[in-house]
């Protein structure tokens, strides 16, 4: 990146001689003329002198005939130096205030104010490329939750966006493409402090490659990437990307455990939305005849999903050359009666308004109310911005790509067993899920719960890790005790141990750990708080371990002394 | 031929004979060393500065440098001197005339490696 100081002088060349040139001569004129002193005797000006007099000339300051009155000769060449020394100010403060105007020249300020601030990060921070719905709600996420996020996006509205953004630490952005190595370089990408890199935007080649320079500059760093159709998203796994996130197969996960299990559902909402918030009630979404309206790509992975649950579907497709591909399909939006009519909406248990167009999935909506009020309602909300009326439409389950996308990513990025816990949850039966769901609602009420992990190898759990390669048998009960008081339990459940490459779900509580395991836990934020401070502190651990408390003993022996 | 080129080794070696010609002379008599010269010398100088800069090659780092020494030498001669003249009671002195044009010797100095410089880079890209 070149120098800003240098591009300026480089820029500034011209003016700069021309005012040397000025100056040289204004003054050599003023040393040469003859002038006489206050008694008529003659005298000429010295360099100090006629310096003196060209400078305050020039800057228009002007403080007359110093120092004695100047002869008709001097006037005549005052009149010269003025018009001479004055233009070549005007000239260079020109081509000064052009420059700094200029868009190229502003975009490098800015391109250095960025890499200084990405610089001065001096802890764990994550490359967020792409500002749109999903991203602003990943960089929002990240912050609350103490992370810091750094943001690469194409549209200049977009980083103007992030600037009037209220976030809780400052988010440095960047108006670049993030496809291009040496913009993510600049964003930090070889930073030592750098966690990870999330390719967000909705240009699939863009996010390919993010992932192929990220993978490349630094193949141990954690890769999320978005892609849209399975076969970027195959591509993108290939190039390396850790976690690869389609909205329309995330979408259809969502409604395929919606009707599959109701509470598995519920079980995925809780782990992957935002800690504390107020939990939403229950989904009983009906089997029997659904609506589809909208057989794009959305359309089409809900219908897959709903296939493999066993429900028949009318689709509604108001494209010709969609439409004619599938057999019974309706032709037309569906924002009118008829259509809905044709589709037998009366007999209809539940309907899909998933169409790319908000304003045509909400009149879907309220159509399908008015010709079946009982009806159970899917909408698809594209902008983040219609958010309010979606709420006002009170539709049962609204399908919004940023969230899906944003809750997926911060799991991921807070504690990744959370992956693999729901992954794992897909294949247990309904009845498990409305247990563990009974179980977490006992103990957090209506709130939804925190998550966290513990690896046991890391240095995020130094304490532990020390017991654990010493030989000290730590059970996870024993992490479970309060280490304010160690008979009582600690509000948690664990929920998945990862062993090597074995998953445990719901692991029992004598589970004696080994080095190298990993253990996610869910409860309220006070358990993870002090279940996080006895992994850490030696004394901590050994109190809840034993009952002995090291630190009082220490303090006794001060006292005793 | 390229009239960029001429005047940019114009201005160098200007910057260089001139301030040889103030240079030379009796180190302590005023009278071997005037001040309409220093003046030249200082304002080529300051020139030869200016069309330095923006050449990013090392060799142009180093061809800025040495101006700069070149500058801060040929001011600092060139205030002494105003300094002597205009405020100190007896006037110019061969003491106070040797201090300047140690000074110049100095950024004399300096312009001599930016003639090298300027030589080696012309020979090396002839080849």
């Amino acid at each position: 990146m070149p120098n800003i100081a240098f591009v300026l002088l480089r820029r500034m060349q011209a003016p700069l001689i021309v005012l040397i040139l000025a100056y040289a001569t204004a003054v050599l004129g003023f040393v040469l003329i003859p002038g006489q002193d206050a008694q008529g005797a003659p005298w000429r000006m010295g360099f100090f002198h006629a310096f003196y007099v060209v400078s305050y000339t020039a800057t228009t300051i002007g403080f007359g005939e110093l120092p004695y009155p100047f002869t008709e000769p001097q006037r005549f060449w005052m009149i010269a130096t003025v018009y001479l020394t004055v233009v070549a100010w005007m000239y260079a403060i020109g081509v000064l205030f052009s420059l700094v105007q200029d868009p190229a020249f502003r975009a490098l300020v800015k391109q250095m104010a960025f890499s200084r601030a990405v610089r001065r990060i001096v802890e764990p921070f994550y490359i967020v490329c792409g500002y749109g719905d999903t991203g602003s709600s990943v960089v929002r996420g990240l912050t609350e939750a103490g992370l810091r996020a750094v943001v690469l996006d194409m549209n200049p509205d977009r980083i103007n966006a992030l600037q009037l953004d209220d976030l809780r630490s400052p988010v440095p952005g960047l108006c670049a493409d993030a496809g291009r190595p040496d913009n993510l370089v600049t964003a930090g990408l070889k930073n030592r402090y750098c966690a990870g890199i999330l390719a967000l935007t909705n240009v699939d080649q863009t996010n390919l490659q993010v992932t192929i320079t990220s993978k490349l500059l630094r193949p141990e760093l954690l890769t999320i990437a978005r892609a849209h159709t399975a076969d970027s998203s195959e591509n993108i796994r290939s190039a390396g990307a850790d976690h690869v996130l389609n909205p329309f197969a995330l979408s259809a996960r969502i409604v395929g455990n919606a009707v599959h299990a109701p509470s598995l559902y519920a079980l995925d909402e809780r782990m992957t939305s935002v800690p504390h918030e107020p939990w939403s009630p229950p989904l009983n979404p009906p089997r029997g005849q659904w609506v589809l309206c909208g057989y794009g790509r959305f359309g089409q992975a809900l219908h897959q999903a709903l296939l493999g649950e066993g429900i028949q579907c009318t689709i509604v497709e108001a494209d010709t050359r969609i439409a004619e591909h599938v057999p019974g399909c309706v032709l037309g939006r569906g924002t009118e009666a008829d259509t809905l009519q044709q589709a037998n909406i009366r007999g209809a248990q539940a309907i899909i308004a998933g169409t790319d167009n908000d304003a045509n999935n909400l009149s879907i909506v309220i159509n399908a109310r008015a010709l079946n009020p009982n009806i159970f309602v899917v909408a698809r909300q594209v902008h983040r911005d219609n958010e309010e009326i979606f709420q006002k439409a009170k539709i049962s389950l609204v399908m919004q790509f940023g969230n899906i996308l944003a809750g997926e990513v911060f799991s991921i990025v807070t504690s990744p067993l959370i992956v693999d816990f729901l992954r794992l949850s897909q294949h247990k039966e309904e009845s498990w899920a409305s247990e563990l769901r009974l179980r977490i609602r006992n103990m957090m009420g209506e709130q939804n719960p925190d998550r966290w992990s513990i690896d046991v190898r890391s240095n995020t759990a130094p304490a532990l890790s020390l017991a654990v390669t010493a030989g000290v048998p730590v059970s996870i009960g024993d992490l479970r005790r309060d280490p304010t008081q160690r008979e009582q339990l600690l509000d948690a459940i664990p929920l998945l141990l990862k062993r090597g490459e074995e998953f445990r779900m719901l692991p029992k509580e004598a589970e004696v750990l080994q080095k190298g395991d990993q253990l996610l836990f869910c409860g309220p934020k006070r358990s993870r708080t002090r279940m996080l401070g006895t992994i850490r502190n030696p004394n901590t651990l050994h109190y809840v371990l034993t009952g002995e408390d090291r630190t009082s003993r220490f303090l006794d022996k001060i006292a005793v002394r | 031929m390229n009239l960029q080129k001429v005047i940019f080794a114009f201005f160098i070696l200007s910057a260089l004979t001139l301030n040889f010609g103030f240079f030379y002379g009796d180190i302590e008599n005023p009278a071997h060393h005037n001040v309409y010269e220093l003046f030249v010398v200082v304002v080529v100088n300051l020139i030869a500065t200016v069309l330095k800069i923006g050449d990013r090659t090392q060799l142009g780092a180093v061809l800025l440098a040495t101006s700069l020494v070149a500058d801060l030498q040929l001011i600092a001669a060139a205030i002494t001197w105003g300094v002597v003249v205009n405020m100190m009671p007896g006037g110019m002195t061969p003491d106070h005339m040797t201090s300047i044009v140690s000074l110049s010797g100095g950024a004399l100095l300096a312009n001599v490696v930016s003639v090298v410089l300027l030589v080696v880079d012309t020979l090396m890209s002839r080849r």
